[in-house]
Parts: C-alpha cells; sequence; structure tokens
C-alpha cells in the first residue's frame, strides 16, 4: 500500500474509534443518568419505581432514627416543598439538619427510598465561612 | 499590617502589567534591556505575593482576630500545624498561594532560562505575568485576604475539623504547585508559536517543570484520595467527584505530553500535537482551579456560590480562543520533520498510548459536565453515578498499563520480529502465568484478572531492562549487583526514573482493581458482646470508650468509641478502636447540645497490610443521651442567665466540662447500640506503594544529571534541536 493511502486508512481508522467512543458515551450517559430533581418537583411528579437524584437540604428537625435506618425530610434550597427519605447504612460525616444532601431515591408509597451508599454529604466548604465559635 | 498587604497586592497588579508591557515591548524591538526588566518584574511580583503571604500567616500564626479570615478559619485552640494550613483553607489565602506560588515557579523557570532563547521567553514572560495580574486582580477585587473588622471577635471558628488531618496541610500545596507548574511550558508553548520557534528546545528547557508539575499534581490527587480513605468515615479513596476529575483531567494531558514530546525531541514529529496538549493542560489546570471554587457542579465539596465565576469564564475563554488561534495560524511552521514509519514502532506506541490518555480526558470531561450538558440539551438537569465512570475509564485504563509495558522495549522507527521475540518473550509469559495463576480465584471480575496479567507483563518487561542493564554494567566494570544499579540508574535518570514510574503505576492500577472488585463491606448495627462476620472474620463489639481532648486548657473534642476484637476461625487476630469525635462550640443557648449538633470527625481504624485492610469507622447513637444533654443544658442556660453580666466564664466552662464527662461516662457505662461500617479490602496498601514508588521514579527522572553530563546533554541537545530546525526549514 502506498504511504498516503496507508496514512488515510489510519485516520479513518482513529477517527471511526472516536466517533464510536463518543456514541457509545452519550448513549451510556443519557441511558444511565437518573434524572436530578428537588423535592418540589419529585413531589409532583415521581413516578414509582423510576429513580431520581434527589437534592436538597435535610429539613430541621426531621432526623429520626431506628437503628440503622432514618428517617428524615429533604427541602428544597429555596421555597417550603419537602420530601419524606427512608435510607439505611451509615451516613458520611458531615451529614447533619440543614445540610445539603444528594441522594438517589426511589418512590415506595407515600415514601422516597434512598439507594444504598448513594447519600452524599456535601462537606461545609472550606471557602464557607463556619457560623459557629468552639470553645 | 493589613494595608500592607493589600499595597503589596496592588503593586504584584501593578508590576505584572508593566511587566506584560515591557516583554513584548522589549521583544518587537529586540532591546534587551526591556526584557530583562520584564523578567524582574516577574521576581518583583514574586517578592510582592510572598510579603503579601507572610502578613496573611503571620496573622493566622498570631490568632488576629482583626482579619475576617483568620475568625472564620482558625482558633486559638487549633495546633500551630493546621493554624498555618488554615492560611490556605479560605478561598482568599488559597488564592493567595497560587500567585506565591505561580511567581514563584515563574521566577525559577526565567533565571534559569535567562541566557536561552531569547526570541521565546519575553512572550512566556508576558504570558505568566497575565496569569499573575489575573489572580492578583481577583485578590483585590473580589477575593481579598486583607479585609478586617474593627470590632475581632474573641474566638474565631477554628479551622474545619474534616480539614485536620496531615494530609491536608500538604494536599493542597502540592495541588497548586502542580497547576502552576503546568502553566510554564504553557507559556513557553506560547511564546514558541509567537515567534514560530517551533523546535524542540521549549520543550527540553521546561521539561524538568512539566515533570515536576506532573509529579506534584500526582502528589495532591493522591493526598486528597488518602485524606478521603482515612478521615471521610466512608472507606473509599476515589468517587469520581466533579472536583476530585479536575484535578485528575490536566494530570492525564500532562503524562500524555510528557510522553509525545519524546517523540518531537528525537524525531521532530507530533508539533500539533505536543503544543495543543500543553496548552490544553494548562487550559485544564485553571479549569480546575475554577471548579473547585464555582459551584456550577453538584459535589461534595459545596463550594458554594462565589463571585469569582464570570471573571474565570472569561479569563478561561480568552485562554481557549488564544491558544486555539495561536495552533491554527502557525500550522506551516507545525509541520512534521518524519512520518510515522510502522504501527510496530515506539513511537506509534507512545501515539496511541497518547489518544488513550487524551480519550480518557474527553470521556472525564464529558461525563463531569454531564448534568449541565443534558440540561442545556434537554431541559431537565440529570445526575450521573461512578460506575458509569468506570464503564469507561477501566478497560482504557486497562489499554494504559499495558501499553506502559510495551512502550520502553519497543524500538524506535520499525520494531523487527527478533526485537519483537528478544523483547517480549519473558513479560508475555510472566502475564500468562500471572492469568492462569489467578483465573480460578477471579475469573468472575474478568476486568480486575486482566489488570492483573497485565500488571504482570509491565514487572516483566521492567524488571528484564533492569536486569539487563545491570548485567551490562557487571560486564564491562565487574561491579557488584546493587552497585551496577545505582550506577545505572545514575547514568541513565530521565529513562531509569521513568520505567520506575511504569511499575509504580502497575503496583498501583493493581490496588485499584483488587480493592475495587473484591472489596466485602457491611454496615452492622452491634450492642456490646455482639458480633458480624465479614469476609471470613468475626468482628466483636467488645466495650464502648469515651474520651475528652483538652488542648491549651480548654476543651477540644469528645470521643465516643469502640473497642472490636477481630477474631478469624476462633483465634484472635486483631483489636481495632474507632471513634468519632465531636467539637463543642460556644452556643449560649445550647452549650452541650450544640457539640453533636456541629461537626463531627470519623477516626477511622485501619489494620493496613499489604494482602488487606481492615478497615472500621463507629457511629454512636446518641439518641439515648437526649435526656442527658437536655437537662444539663437547662442547668448551664439557667445559671448563665441567672448569672447575667456577673457570669464567671471560667467556672462556667468547668461546669460544663463536668457536664461532659458526666454523659461520656453514662455513654459508656451504659452503651446503647452503636452502627459500625466494617470493610476488608484486598491490597488497597498496593496503591500507596506504587503512589511512592512512582514518585520514586519522577524524582529519579527530575534530578539534574552530574555536571560534566549536563554540558554535554546541554550541548547534544542545542546541537540536535538545531539540526532539527534547519531540517524543518529545508
Amino acid at each position: 500500500m502506498d504511504p498516503s493511502r496507508k496514512r488515510k486508512t489510519r485516520l479513518v481508522v482513529a477517527l471511526a474509534a472516536a466517533v464510536l467512543l463518543a456514541a457509545a458515551l452519550v448513549y451510556t450517559s443519557f441511558n444511565t443518568s437518573s434524572e436530578a430533581v428537588d423535592p418540589g418537583r419529585l413531589m409532583a411528579s415521581a413516578v414509582v419505581g423510576q429513580s431520581y437524584e434527589l437534592t436538597g437540604k435535610v429539613a430541621d428537625g426531621s432526623v429520626a432514627r431506628d437503628g440503622s435506618t432514618m428517617e428524615f425530610r429533604v427541602k428544597a434550597r429555596e421555597g417550603d416543598a419537602s420530601v419524606p427519605v427512608r435510607y439505611t447504612g451509615a451516613v458520611p460525616d458531615p451529614f447533619r439538619e440543614g445540610r445539603e444532601v444528594i441522594i438517589t431515591v426511589r418512590k415506595e408509597g407515600p415514601i422516597f427510598v434512598g439507594e444504598k451508599d448513594s447519600l452524599v454529604t456535601k462537606c461545609p466548604s472550606k471557602y464557607e465561612a463556619a457560623s459557629e465559635t468552639p470553645s | 499590617m493589613e494595608a500592607l498587604g493589600r499595597a503589596c497586592l496592588v503593586l504584584a497588579l501593578l508590576v505584572a502589567l508593566y511587566g506584560v508591557g515591557a516583554s513584548i515591548h522589549g521583544a518587537r524591538t529586540r532591546r534587551r534591556e526591556w526584557v530583562t526588566s520584564g523578567r524582574r518584574a516577574v521576581y518583583g511580583v514574586f517578592a510582592l505575593s510572598a510579603i503579601a503571604f507572610g502578613i496573611l500567616e503571620y496573622a493566622f500564626l498570631s490568632s488576629n482576630f482583626s482579619f475576617t479570615v483568620v475568625a472564620t478559619h482558625s482558633s486559638t485552640t487549633t495546633p500551630w500545624y493546621y493554624q498555618a494550613a488554615a492560611a490556605w483553607s479560605s478561598q482568599e489565602g488559597s488564592l493567595l498561594l497560587w500567585i506565591l506560588l505561580l511567581s514563584m515557579w515563574s521566577s525559577l523557570v526565567l533565571f534559569l532560562t535567562r541566557r536561552r532563547m531569547r526570541d521565546v521567553t519575553p512572550y512566556a514572560t508576558a504570558t505568566l505575568l497575565v496569569f499573575a495580574g489575573f489572580f492578583a486582580a481577583l485578590l483585590i477585587f473580589s477575593a481579598s485576604p486583607f479585609t478586617v473588622t474593627a470590632n475581632p471577635v474573641v474566638e474565631g471558628s477554628g479551622l474545619q475539623p474534616l480539614l485536620r488531618n496531615p494530609g491536608m496541610l500538604a494536599h493542597p500545596v502540592f495541588l497548586y504547585s502542580g497547576y502552576t507548574l503546568f502553566t510554564i511550558p504553557f507559556a513557553f508553548a506560547v511564546g514558541a508559536l509567537v515567534v514560530r520557534r517551533v523546535d524542540a528546545e521549549w520543550i527540553a528547557a521546561t521539561r524538568r517543570f512539566s515533570l515536576a508539575a506532573w509529579l506534584f499534581l500526582g502528589i495532591g490527587i493522591l493526598l486528597g484520595s488518602r485524606w478521603s480513605y482515612a478521615e471521610l468515615g466512608w472507606g473509599g479513596y476515589w468517587a469520581w467527584d466533579p472536583v476530585e476529575n479536575a484535578s485528575l483531567l490536566p494530570w492525564l494531558t500532562g503524562t500524555a505530553f510528557l510522553h509525545s514530546v519524546m517523540i518531537q525531541e528525537r524525531r521532530g514529529m507530533l508539533k500539533v500535537w505536543n503544543a495543543a496538549l500543553i496548552l490544553g493542560t494548562g487550559i485544564l489546570a485553571i479549569l480546575g482551579t475554577f471548579l473547585v471554587r464555582s459551584g456550577i457542579l453538584d459535589s461534595i465539596h459545596a463550594f458554594g456560590a462565589s463571585t469569582l465565576g464570570i471573571p474565570f469564564v472569561i479569563f478561561i475563554s480568552v485562554l481557549i480562543l488564544g491558544s486555539a488561534y495561536l495552533v491554527v495560524s502557525r500550522q506551516d511552521a507545525l509541520r512534521a520533520e518524519h512520518r510515522l514509519d510502522s504501527l510496530l514502532s515506539r513511537e506509534a506506541v507512545f501515539l496511541f498510548n497518547n489518544l488513550v490518555l487524551v480519550a480518557l480526558t474527553f470521556v472525564i470531561l464529558f461525563l463531569t459536565f454531564f448534568p449541565l450538558i443534558a440540561e442545556a440539551l434537554t431541559g431537565t438537569k440529570r445526575a450521573i453515578g461512578p460506575p458509569v465512570f468506570d464503564k469507561f475509564a477501566v478497560p482504557l485504563t486497562l489499554v494504559l498499563v499495558l501499553l506502559s509495558g510495551i512502550g520502553p522495549v519497543i524500538a524506535w522507527r520499525k520494531a523487527n520480529a527478533e526485537n519483537v521475540r528478544r523483547n517480549f518473550r519473558v513479560p508475555i509469559a510472566a502475564g500468562i502465568v500471572a492469568l492462569a495463576v489467578l483465573a480460578p480465584f477471579t475469573f468472575e471480575k474478568p476486568l480486575a484478572l486482566g489488570m492483573f496479567a497485565a500488571g504482570a507483563f509491565v514487572f516483566g518487561t521492567i524488571g528484564q531492562e533492569f536486569w539487563r542493564g545491570v548485567r551490562a554494567r557487571r560486564a564491562m566494570a565487574s561491579e557488584s549487583v546493587p552497585v551496577a544499579l545505582v550506577s545505572l540508574v545514575g547514568r541513565n535518570r530521565r529513562r531509569y526514573g521513568g520505567y520506575t514510574i511504569h511499575a509504580g503505576m502497575a503496583f498501583l492500577f493493581i490496588g485499584v482493581a483488587a480493592s475495587s472488585a473484591f472489596q466485602d463491606a457491611t454496615d452492622e448495627r452491634l450492642s456490646p458482646g455482639q458480633s458480624a462476620r465479614i469476609s471470613g472474620y468475626d468482628v466483636t463489639y467488645e466495650r464502648p470508650t469515651g474520651e475528652l481532648l483538652v488542648r491549651n486548657g480548654r476543651l477540644e473534642r469528645l470521643e465516643f468509641g469502640a473497642v472490636l476484637d477481630v477474631a478469624k476461625d476462633g483465634e484472635r487476630v486483631g483489636r481495632l478502636t474507632p471513634n468519632r469525635g465531636y467539637y463543642p462550640t460556644n452556643t449560649p443557648n445550647a452549650p452541650i447540645r450544640a457539640a453533636f449538633e456541629g461537626e463531627a470527625t470519623s477516626e477511622v481504624a485501619l489494620d493496613a497490610g499489604l494482602r488487606k485492610d481492615f478497615w472500621t469507622a463507629v457511629s454512636p447513637d446518641l439518641s439515648a443521651l437526649e435526656e442527658e444533654i437536655r437537662n444539663r443544658d437547662a442547668v448551664l442556660v439557667a445559671a448563665a442567665q441567672k448569672a447575667g453580666a456577673n457570669l464567671d466564664p471560667v467556672r462556667f466552662a468547668q461546669l460544663r466540662r463536668i457536664y461532659f464527662e458526666q454523659i461520656l461516662e453514662r455513654y459508656t457505662d451504659n452503651p446503647p447500640p452503636a452502627t459500625f461500617r466494617l470493610i476488608v479490602s484486598p491490597m488497597v496498601t498496593w496503591i500507596w506503594l506504587g503512589a511512592i514508588l512512582t514518585f520514586l521514579g519522577g524524582l529519579i527522572a527530575l534530578w539534574p544529571a552530574a555536571r560534566g553530563d549536563r554540558a554535554v546533554s546541554r550541548a547534544s541537545a542545542g546541537y540536535a534541536s538545531r539540526v532539527a530546525r534547519e531540517l524543518g526549514r529545508a
């Protein structure tokens, strides 16, 4: 094969591989991602069995523990909408009332059940001031 | 003090602006005094930012709470070394650290190259000063570390407890060193493109800086994952979090660059690619700095909405457009001097490694920004979990590890059958043996098995190279094996440093594959005396522990923990004592409760070994202490109200301390059940050992050659680049 044709073939193969990878990436990401919702949206339009990525704040005074199972309400960042969530397992260190959380949930009856190990609590930022003073 | 700090920053901005003008003017008019003046401006920016940083550090170490950043990020109960580190735990302080490191590395490179590449350096100087000017402007207009208050608080908030970890002292310094060091080859690439002098000399001049950038960024990333493993209480070391990804992206393209420049240096090929790679790496480093602060992506790191978004977006856009313009407009000068001779050659393997690294970069970049992309395309925000990242990253990494075994031994230009046979017989045999031996135990995890075999293959090629080198030296100089090894490595630092890095990465990824594929984890709620079983071990919650930690006469932390006995086949093999620390805060209406509602940190108990890590964390259930806490709070609040202005703070603190002790005692006397996270992960230690080996290799490659060798190599590099240039023109 003459060199320029060889180069062309290589280029085509490389481009084809790139296109294939890109297609697989787009396909997989749209298929396996879950809709990111806030409590208001979730309350209004959740479908039983489908999983959602819920973002919001842990409502004050809502955390109740029973063994390693915990129930709490997730409140919208703005507005009053909140949804009940049940989560089983160890919670991340920074988890507490008022903290922002991200959790993958599935609707089961009146409550949203958190997927195991999906609870992410945002670290109180390095770049945000704490509001309390230690002694 | 704060006025001096602010003045330093304003001066730094002015000096940087002057330096940009002076350098460009000097380059255009070919007047060397202007160029020198531009370079001195960089030294000036370094001196000014060092003074500003010194003032901030002094404020932190002397607990000067009139500085707002000190009051919100440090306290007198914070140990001094964490006070020093708290300076860069703030947005403002971290930006100041950025400009300090940037100007420091810039000064170093410009000093070292002051007599070389006189056409390129002025533009590189100007580029570096643009970066410095941008960060100085941010520090002056958006995030001033020198904001003071007239009524300072008596005590500061303290360093965020989760950051009180030795790794966190060094993590930002290494990360920022990596980011800022990558701006140096970036700036020289810009300079080389501007003057169309795109031979390999700019690469040779900044080679050590690129390698140091790669090394420092890598150490920074590793320290971050070690911190996550040991401090965050979830037992993982990597979560594909946007902020983690942000630091990984420039590291990946930097890795590609370190490989592909070898082809340009040797064969005058891939010039467009190298220029584009390093420009991309520099931009990704700035993007990384930005992502951490923007809050535009949901991340475990809640960096809040900051005001820095718009300036950063504008700056990054300018960098992207400018870089694209430079590469496209200089295409004629960037033409390759040779063509790829064969797909079976070192050039081809390096190129393939580059393509895989860039593909991996794109995959991670795409998935990281996917929530925003999805929102732009479909109107709804969508989220992606770590499994999707794994699905693409694992196979690509497997290919990379394989290539890291092939690259070092395949011949340049064109490998013949003899070369292949000679170099690959032993490594392939090693890979096949590993595959055959491990398959019966690990066949259900084919990707992990593939990684083990690939790792064995890499050990085969690298081991063979070391063995051959040592044998040759022994034949020549009849040295003993250790002496031959040391002199072999000493004489070919770049080569054997590289080999060591490849072996280290193989170690690391074997550890990653084993620990992620064969991890056993469980969450158990146990009462004292009860046991749980994991990976054949019986873990018994023996008894609770409670402790009050005091620093400088003040309460620092309450620890609720547990003693766990670990037994195998009825025989005790270990004892683990995880605990959870609670930090008392000054909250008048709930002096006791606030400690339990504030920050808490897990002190993980870890029994690490070469074969496996036994990792445990405890979450004590404090609901049984509710009433106790409420009653104590009521007493304290009533006492404080009654005393009013006459409250004796010392006595109040004493009483509170007694109450805390009583609560701890109550917990240990009548222990409620506690929740434990138990994880048995095989070979996690390999990750840290592999990392250490990798960075050892990096240091070997970085270490300057002996004086004589250096003169020879510089002369030959200069000659080679001149010849390449002439050939390029011909």
